[in-house]
């Protein structure tokens, strides 16, 4: 009985250090941002069902593809990435699943007012424009425009994309993945010669340097992003950056929250790539040990009736 | 020389060379320990066992880590982590047990504190493990600079600080430690030589120490009672175990430690599975970046307390800078306890309930040292604020204060009374 008191207070006095250096001290760091908004509540709704067909006349008339591919509609990038990055800090990208992975709402948005829908205006001014530009309309009801380009984009986009495809897409044009060798222009490949590496990594590099002129400051690799932020404060993040990160130059870029999701696998597939392995591999340690301490327990009982 | 003759068995031939028999019964059949005791008393095996998983794990971890600024991150991260088979389980087994390690030191020296068994003979036990308190904290400090992420660093850039404040060699010490201007390859170098080799060969040295000091006055019991040793381990061989008064180290004694040792492995691979968080730091999985300085910087847990003195004072006091009485603070904090047997004014050796007064400041000291625990890593500024005015420093001030006159005035005055008691009752 004596003994259960003393473990009772030990367990208290554990807990009580726990509770004050974890979750109370943290409380005391950083404020609690508020759970990520997918439905995208500070812009404007626009609710025109959108005519795919007309959508597509329209993206060809406002000049999307002067910068943009579309591989999905047969519409190739105009240009290569490192000579768009050169032109415009980072490759434009090719809009095949946009319309899958970025939330409709936020497209709309988006066409009308990049930087507003980016939050991350306050980056671009007169001297140094967004690259993309308003969208003005092309003659009528520039909303009900908007929404059919959206309607086009949507009935280009395959069904599904894979959690890695859908981190390429949202998310691979500025950051690295070294862990599982991903850049800016694509998978590393296996190279022939050392040669063909230089000249590889020559181009990566200098894609690089326009990017981080562009946004001010290199974005980070994100192998081990799972490890430094966990799953929750990445949707917090990835929803709106700016709520975790205020003035960085990290754009909001409107993922779904399937897409989201889809996202925060892929880096946990990279940087805890062994957590199915722990957890399946840890309870069966407690196992053994459990039948080890009843063991113990048993061998400390007789032992002990002897000597009491 | 002794006469040798053959080998009845393998057992006998080893004997006969090396006495294991007699061996044996020095250290374990015939090593007694006292029968009243709970199972405080297994926190030393425990320390072993966590020891030993720290060495062991340690070795693997070692056959890949690379100790060079551009590929420590990635050896941790990425070849230990995810390329080799287990590997990840060797570093959270380490990681995990070397936050956890101080958990049951601390709770080793509380007990001894709370029973008394520092004084009366047992002075070079309590000051053999303070000094392998020390030395495991200079591992765990040298030992978070490996992984080279944002929390190795900047801890390591601000305590190595530190020493900047010594007078006349201050900043000469620091450049001699860090071995550069600022932290750095060669600091990282010569940390992971004192984490890998000096200190553990240190740290064994200590244990053996620390276990021979266990020799003479013997291990103490539930009650602080004297127990002639010699006499009670006559009554246990003669067959009259349940009246004498101790036990054997093996196999009675550690029949009971090996269950409880069996409790927490159980609670610490919970740990190394579902919640190793507390003792690997988010943000250490962010590589080093001497441009951009994190917006908290903190120890691990177990250097709270100390930490929480250091940046305690925040006025001047008798002409003293503030960082000045800090460092002054800290260095008294880390030294105190090895003369707490002489802090410590009484002989009487008995549990804190008995004591009166004496249980107050036990119960006090522990509170006292949470506090500075917690509020070494809330913010120092800026947190809770009474009618507009910050008086956040206030809590760390208070609780260091507190710590300083518990040990310095509180102490030395209860217990001397209590002497002057104990001399009236004899």
């Amino acid at each position: 009985m004596r003994e259960f008191k003393i473990l009772l207070v030990l367990v208290f006095f554990t807990l009580l250090i726990y509770w004050g250096v974890e979750p109370y001290a943290h409380s005391k760091m950083h404020h609690k941002p508020k759970p990520a908004d997918f439905k995208f509540s500070d812009l404007q709704a626009i609710n025109y069902k959108g005519d795919p067909a007309k959508g597509k006349t329209t993206f060809m008339n406002a000049g999307c593809v002067g910068c943009h591919g579309v591989k999905s509609a047969g519409l190739p990038a105009p240009m290569t990435k490192e000579a768009a990055a050169a032109s415009f800090g980072v490759a434009p990208p090719d809009l095949s699943d946009a319309g899958l992975i970025y939330d409709t709402k936020f497209l709309k948005n988006f066409i009308l007012n990049p930087s507003h829908a980016f939050l991350n205006a306050k980056k671009f001014n007169a001297n140094k424009p967004f690259p993309m530009p308003q969208f003005f309309g092309v003659g009528e009801d520039k909303n009900k425009e908007v929404s059919d380009i959206v309607a086009f984009l949507k009935s280009v986009a395959p069904k599904e994309l894979n959690d890695k495809e859908t981190f390429e897409a949202a998310c691979g044009r500025c950051h690295t993945v070294k862990y599982d060798k991903w850049t800016p222009l694509g998978d590393t490949p296996k190279f022939k010669t050392k040669t063909e590496k230089l000249a590889f990594d020559l181009k990566v590099s200098k894609y690089q340097d326009h990017l981080k002129k562009y946004m001010g400051a290199m974005p980070p690799d994100l192998s081990m992003m799972i490890r430094s932020k966990g799953r929750e404060e990445l949707e917090i993040f990835i929803d709106n950056p700016q709520k975790l990160l205020k003035g960085t130059s990290m754009p909001r870029v409107g993922l779904t929250k399937e897409s989201t999701e889809k996202v925060i696998n892929y880096l946990e597939s990279v940087g805890d790539r062994k957590k199915a392995e722990r957890e399946t591999l840890i309870p069966k340690i407690i196992g053994f040990l459990i039948i080890f301490t009843l063991f113990a327990y048993l061998w400390k009982s007789k032992l002990w009736r002897e000597v009491h | 020389m002794a006469e040798i003759r053959k080998a009845e068995s393998l057992y006998d031939w080893f004997d006969q060379r090396l006495a294991i028999g007699k061996l044996n019964k020095v250290l374990a059949t015939e090593y007694w320990v006292p029968k009243n005791i709970n199972f405080l008393w297994a926190m030393g095996v425990i320390l072993m066992t966590t020891f030993g998983m720290l060495f062991i794990s340690g070795l693997f971890l070692l056959m890949y880590y690379k100790p060079d600024t551009h590929m420590a991150f990635d050896s941790v991260n990425y070849t230990i982590m995810q390329e080799v088979a287990y590997g990840w389980l060797w570093r959270h087994m380490h990681a995990v047990a070397a936050s956890v390690v101080f958990l049951v030191i601390y709770i080793h020296m509380f007990v001894a504190i709370y029973y008394g068994s520092y004084k009366r003979g047992r002075e070079m036990i309590w000051i053999s493990g303070m000094l392998l308190f020390m030395l495991f904290s200079a591992a765990g400090f040298s030992g978070y600079m490996l992984p080279w992420g944002q929390m190795s660093y900047w801890a390591a850039q601000v305590i190595t600080n530190i020493f900047g404040a010594i007078p006349f060699i201050g900043p000469d010490l620091v450049v001699w430690i860090r071995g550069n201007y600022f932290v750095s390859d060669p600091t990282l170098t010569r940390f992971f030589m004192l984490h890998v080799l000096l200190l553990p060969l240190v740290i064994m040295a200590t244990i053996g120490l620390h276990f021979y000091s266990l020799r003479i006055p013997h291990v103490n019991n539930q009650e602080g009672e004297e127990i002639d040793f010699d006499e009670e381990a006559k009554k246990y061989k003669e067959g009259k175990k349940k009246e004498s008064k101790v036990i054997p180290f093996w196999p009675v004694f550690m029949s009971k430690d090996l269950f409880v040792v069996g409790v927490f492995l159980i609670f610490y691979f919970y740990l190394v599975g579902f919640h190793y968080e507390f003792a690997m730091d988010p943000i250490n999985f962010v590589p080093a970046n001497y441009m951009k300085t994190p917006t908290h910087i903190y120890p691990e847990w177990y250097f709270l307390w100390s930490y929480e003195i250091l940046r305690g004072f925040f006025f001047p006091i008798a002409g003293l800078k503030p960082f000045t009485l800090g460092l002054i603070g800290f260095a008294i904090a880390n030294g105190v306890f090895l003369i707490l047997p002489w802090l410590d004014r009484s002989p009487v050796v008995a549990p804190a309930h008995k004591r009166g007064a004496f249980k107050i400041w036990f119960w006090l000291m522990l509170i006292d040292m949470i506090g500075l625990t917690i509020f070494g890593k809330v913010p120092p500024n800026h947190v809770y604020f009474v009618g507009g005015n910050d008086i956040t420093p206030w809590f760390g001030f208070t609780f260091t204060i507190g710590f300083f006159i518990l040990l310095f005035i509180a102490l030395p005055l209860i217990t001397r009374s209590e002497r002057k008691r104990a001399g009236g009752a004899k």
